[in-house]
């Protein structure tokens, strides 16, 4: 049975359902550590909620090897987690709503272009190979990837028949995108999809994401190390650091008042134009910590400005400091035991 | 949808020059590789016209015209130690040394890539099983394994031929499945596997294109390994038997005049030597010319 189309996909669970709440996600990469050394593990990522509402954008921002991009490849299921609950529009994955319907309505944009192509394949037929595979027929597939070029910008009579290494970075991140698209989903996860793009380019992609959100309903998640990129693109960000979520919450919020001194750390680090803002001591200093072997309590205590003995015993939980707005540090839960935590409201 | 509904039907593609194409040119390009496409072809021609290009039968002899030097009358290329054309015998011996070269690695090819590719793309326990059986055959140097089995089986044409095919089998599995699984790792693969195809169908569309290629030409450059360890297997009487023409086996009963006729002696390892440098040739110019970015 080729159809000509693929089945439309419907919302289910309304606007105010979140199209994505992830709960208690975790991923561990065991290590080797010789035949008679101790079982331990890179806690890639280690217990992370967030949920993402319909037709939002979340930035994710952290930095390299924070678990951003595991978090994603958990996400799009290209591997297993070690635990945590993925509910999609209020379908449990995996129970509710299998993997391959899923997978038709999460997709994932990959940083590195070229890699991400087939360099045997055209381009049309790398864009046409996932609504192949959900039983469109060769033709009606072929004609959706020239559909899909020309809204991207490449024309089809030109391109659909090249092979990648004819394009440029730009024009194959168009494809990539495009090839997301292909199977119509509703969650589109670009993995710092522009990041290998020069500044003219990555603008011009940026705008394309924007106009084909609004043409198709899309809801992204958007993980990116560059900040201002990140403050174009979203509604929502979270920063992780070290596999867990350091803060979530509006974009305003987070970008003008951090509540945690890694986010606050993380903005101070963007390079400034006005040259009286400038400045010379780097404001986060040092590596961070070994995912083998997190710091006790608060994972930011090393390397934070405002430590003391309380941050290194509790491992402070995501709190909400107003709603819509959480933070995981020991600063913002009142009670706490940390100097600058806010009086227990009576 | 609906955005996508409104656009015009869909166009032929100006369809770019396929990826074989680009082979064949830039194959052309090369003089090396010409000529030793050339050799092939023309060792090929030889073998298949034989009966109408040998001046002699291969099995004629003559106990008073034995070890003539290249040159004489009626012996453009001297006659060996029975009297018997070295020019028609070598002619001959193209059938069955081409023969016992080509044959093995085609199958070998087969049962090698497909072991390699399912243990590359399967990785864990399944790349486990079936790379460290193919780490027992290689324990054994390829000589002596083929010596080994041919020994065990009994010669002839056939045994020779099924032991080199097990002799190059673990030696191909381990190229494919050291290519497969760097294919696998490519965010493409990636991207397949997140539209929910099937491993079967990533297989088949993304893996096996990309990785034939490779395995291919590793594959092209066992021909002269064969070739030469086929001719050892006649060498030691495992392969072909007398009187048929076969190079190997010609070197073998040529030994003993190699102190009264030196240049007869070494015709046969003369056409294996240039047998084998084309094929290697060959190969490297075709990996060459595989490469996309080059």
């Amino acid at each position: 049975m080729r159809a000509a189309v693929l089945p439309p996909l419907e919302d289910r669970g309304g606007p105010a359902q979140p199209l994505l709440t992830v709960g208690g996600l975790v991923k561990h990469f065991p290590v080797k550590g010789g035949v008679f050394g101790p079982r331990r593990a890179v806690q890639a990522v280690d217990g992370v909620d967030f949920s993402v509402l319909k037709g939002e954008t979340l930035g994710v921002v952290g930095e390299s090897g924070c678990g951003k991009s595991t978090t994603a490849r958990l996400l799009v299921r290209l591997m297993a987690p070690d635990a945590g609950t993925v509910i999609f529009d209020g379908e449990s994955v995996g129970d509710a709503l299998s993997l391959r319907d899923y997978r038709r309505q999460v997709q994932m944009v990959f940083q590195d272009s070229y890699a991400s192509l087939n360099p045997r394949l055209t381009i049309e037929d790398s864009i046409a190979f996932g609504p192949r595979v959900h039983g469109v027929a060769a033709r009606a597939a072929t004609g959706r990837a020239h559909d899909l070029l020309a809204r991207v910008g490449l024309e089809p009579r030109r391109f659909a028949g090249r092979y990648p290494h004819e394009l440029s970075g730009g024009q194959r991140q168009r494809v990539n995108i495009a090839r997301a698209l292909a199977l119509e989903p509703r969650l589109v996860i670009l993995d710092e999809a522009v990041s290998a793009l020069d500044k003219s380019v990555e603008a011009q992609v940026l705008n394309l994401l924007l106009d084909l959100k609004r043409d198709f309903g899309l809801t992204y998640i958007f993980i990116s190390h560059d900040l201002n990129v990140v403050r174009f693109m979203a509604d929502r960000v979270m920063v992780m650091y070290l596999g867990r979520v350091a803060e979530i919450g509006a974009r305003d919020a987070v970008f003008d008042a951090p509540a945690h001194p890694y986010t606050a750390a993380l903005l101070a680090s963007m390079p400034k134009a006005d040259p009286a803002e400038r400045r010379d001591a780097p404001p986060l200093s040092g590596d961070p910590p070994n995912p083998i072997d997190p710091p006790p309590g608060c994972r930011f205590n090393p390397r934070c400005a405002f430590v003391e003995d309380v941050c290194r015993r509790t491992d402070p939980p995501l709190a909400a400091l107003v709603p819509q707005h959480s933070a995981a540090c020991l600063m913002a839960s009142s009670g706490s035991g940390h100097s600058r935590a806010p009086e227990i409201a009576a | 949808m609906s955005v996508l509904a409104a656009s015009p039907p869909a166009l032929r593609a100006e369809r770019s020059p396929g990826y074989w194409r680009g082979v064949g040119s830039r194959i052309a390009r090369d003089p090396v590789v010409v000529a030793a496409l050339a050799v092939i072809v023309a060792l090929v021609l030889m073998a298949l016209l034989a009966p109408e290009l040998a001046p002699m039968a291969p099995d004629k002899g003559s106990m008073i015209r034995r070890l003539k030097p290249i040159g004489t009358p009626g012996y453009p290329l001297g006659s060996d130690e029975l009297g018997r054309d070295m020019l028609s015998r070598l002619i001959y011996g193209a059938r069955l040394s081409l023969l016992m070269g080509v044959v093995p690695v085609p199958v070998a090819f087969l049962f090698g890539a497909t072991l390699g590719i399912v243990a590359g793309y399967a990785g864990g326990l399944v790349n486990a099983l079936i790379m460290r059986t193919v780490d027992v055959f290689y324990a054994f140097p390829s000589v002596l394994l083929a010596v080994a089995l041919s020994g065990t089986l009994g010669s002839g044409l056939g045994n020779a031929m099924f032991s080199l095919t097990v002799v190059f089998i673990p030696q191909i599995a381990r190229v494919a499945e050291s290519v497969t699984t760097g294919v696998r790792k490519l965010d493409y693969i990636d991207a397949a596997r997140a539209s929910g195809a099937r491993p079967l169908t990533i297989v088949l569309e993304h893996v096996l294109g990309n990785v034939l290629g490779p395995i291919f030409v590793f594959a092209t450059s066992l021909v002269s390994v064969s070739m030469i360890l086929a001719s050892g297997l006649s060498f030691l009487g495992l392969g072909v038997r007398p009187p048929d023409a076969e190079w190997g086996l010609m070197l073998n009963t040529l030994r003993t005049a190699i102190y009264v006729n030196p240049a007869v002696a070494a015709l046969p390892g003369v056409l294996i030597l240039i047998t084998s440098v084309s094929f290697n040739l060959f190969s490297d110019g075709l990996r060459g010319a595989m490469d996309v970015r080059s």
